[in-house]
């Protein structure tokens, strides 16, 4: 697999299409699941890690998704940072050593990790709210995968993890948000005490301990002991909407009390954008996030939302590296996101392909 | 609309969902930071090797039990429990049944509930004994190998064999 033809697509759970998905970017379920045969990682040799791996590839051909595998351990920082980028990998995986791997699909809606914190991480992320179909897509494939290997299982505590908060279901359900209104009228730490209390989680774009960047966030349960997968896929259900309410009662807020306001802090984003001719990671994050919510309210016509989203992940540092084809200090990065942000936004090119 | 706790008006809807049905309340400001903040028995529950030192270090005579339970080493991975509490990771699936008695306290404050009830794999679970057998005679052939004792080594390699041989692999 050549990971440079990937600079031209991106996944699919990016092309902004699906319930609520001005507002839901994905939904994403993952299931941790270890080998019974083997220790956890932290006390695997590397020898055990290779055959672990080896079990994993030969049961790719048996399963109904066409996943192809990449073996992380032979490839640069660049391009396992690449891959961190584009949510096929967790940061863990990336800068960890030793045997280990990933097999994704073409659309990159299924990814299966090997040797991260346990033997398979399984995740399978769609375009908006879409968590019943993610579950039957994911339940799926562990049902294929576990016909073909014997997990851990204890028949009182689930199935067995090397990190205890996640024994049980090993299952992860998780909805990426983006909230711009709520950041701006300051209501989103309200929403994060409330969903703190009721046992959700909130995260960055990245996960576990990252920042949350572009008005992006991750609501996750907690919890995998004790209550069915069914049961905390309801709960994730529930409370989303009531998020989505708010999100759009604040865009509404903004729309009626300040709207000349809005309307001007979203062009001068989509004109830096347009223009500069340097721009850090950061600002970048920022002002696209402007613009979605202005193409979401109408404020802007000639911009499609699948180009935006995209853009939020192909102005990252490892992709624009990827696309120069060259490696790049900081400042040179800059250059190159303001060129590639240009060259992106002056025509109205379509969005790549998926 | 009024706060429920007092006379001033409610500038906060709240919705919970408490066991999947939702609660409403309204309050005024104070209120609904009351009602917000975290309990303090939440706190931060990702961090588990801090949540694990916590719950072993009780009172005194908790603290000599406790340092007997750190002592103790799992048959099959060589993990003691005390490396555990200091990585919050397990060593192997066998762990779970090796801490047992400090793993539950552990689980029963990070999840409130100390029973699986989700799925469940379609092929039966082995039992426990063959369960580890793997696990384990990987680790003596790797202690042979390390006291060069060749003739053992390959002892145990074919008895590996055997057992995945059975096992359809």
């Amino acid at each position: 697999m050549n990971l440079d033809d990937l600079t031209r697509t991106s996944g699919e759970w990016l092309r902004g299409t699906g319930p609520e998905s001005d507002i839901v970017m994905c939904s994403r379920i993952r299931l941790a699941r270890n080998l019974n045969d083997f220790p956890f990682i932290n006390r695997a040799s590397r020898l055990e890690r290779t055959e672990i791996e080896s079990v994993v590839k030969s049961s790719l051909p048996h399963l109904d998704d066409d996943l192809r595998f990449l073996d992380v351990n032979n490839l640069s920082k660049l391009d396992c940072l690449f891959l961190k980028e584009r949510q096929l990998i967790s940061g863990e995986l990336a800068n960890a050593d030793g045997p280990r791997g990933v097999a994704f699909s073409p659309h990159e809606n299924v990814s299966i990790m090997v040797n991260e914190e346990d033997h398979l991480r399984i995740q399978v992320m769609l375009s908006g709210l879409s968590l019943q179909e993610v579950w039957e897509r994911i339940n799926r494939l562990d049902d294929q995968l576990e016909e073909r290997m014997a997990y851990a299982f204890s028949s009182t505590l689930g199935y067995l993890t090397a990190c205890p908060t996640n024994v049980g279901t090993g299952i992860r359900v998780g909805v990426m948000l983006h909230l711009p209104a709520l950041v701006q009228t300051k209501q989103i730490d309200k929403v994060f005490r409330a969903l703190q209390k009721i046992n959700l989680a909130v995260r960055g774009l990245y996960g576990e301990g990252t920042q949350a960047f572009g008005d992006f966030y991750q609501i996750s349960n907690q919890q995998t002991l004790g209550k069915s997968e069914q049961e905390l896929i309801r709960n994730i259900s529930e409370v989303v909407p009531q998020i989505i309410e708010y999100e759009r009662k604040a865009r509404q807020q903004l729309v009626s009390e300040k709207r000349q306001h809005l309307h001007d802090q979203v062009s001068r984003a989509y004109g830096v954008l347009k223009t500069a001719h340097t721009i850090s990671s950061e600002e970048t994050m920022h002002l696209l996030s402007s613009v979605r919510m202005g193409i979401n309210l109408g404020l802007i016509d000639d911009l499609a939302i699948p180009t935006v989203n995209e853009l939020f992940i192909h102005t990252q540092p490892a992709h624009l590296q990827k696309i120069q084809g060259s490696p790049l200090v900081v400042d040179e990065r800059n250059v190159a996101r303001a060129s590639y942000l240009r060259s992106r936004l002056s025509n109205g090119r379509a969005p790549a392909e998926e | 609309m009024k706060c429920q706790r007092c006379p001033k008006p409610a500038t906060f809807h709240i919705t919970d969902i408490e066991r999947g049905k939702p609660k409403e309340f309204h309050f005024c400001d104070e209120h609904a930071r009351q009602h917000l903040s975290p309990s303090s028995e939440a706190g931060d529950k990702a961090d588990i090797s801090s949540l694990a030192e916590k719950l072993s270090q009780g009172g005194l005579e908790k603290a000599r039990e406790t340092s007997a339970a750190d002592k103790q080493v799992c048959p099959c991975c060589q993990m003691s429990f005390q490396e555990f509490r200091n990585t919050g990771r397990l060593g192997c699936p066998y762990d779970y049944e090796v801490f047992r008695d400090e793993l539950m306290p552990l689980l029963e404050n990070i999840h409130e509930e100390t029973r699986h009830t989700g799925k469940f794999p379609r092929r039966a679970p082995r039992d426990p004994v063959r369960q580890t057998e793997l696990i384990q005679l990987r680790n003596e052939q790797k202690r042979a190998i390390a006291a060069e004792d060749y003739e053992m080594a390959a002892r145990i390699r074919d008895k590996i064999k055997a057992i995945e041989f059975d096992q359809g692999r």
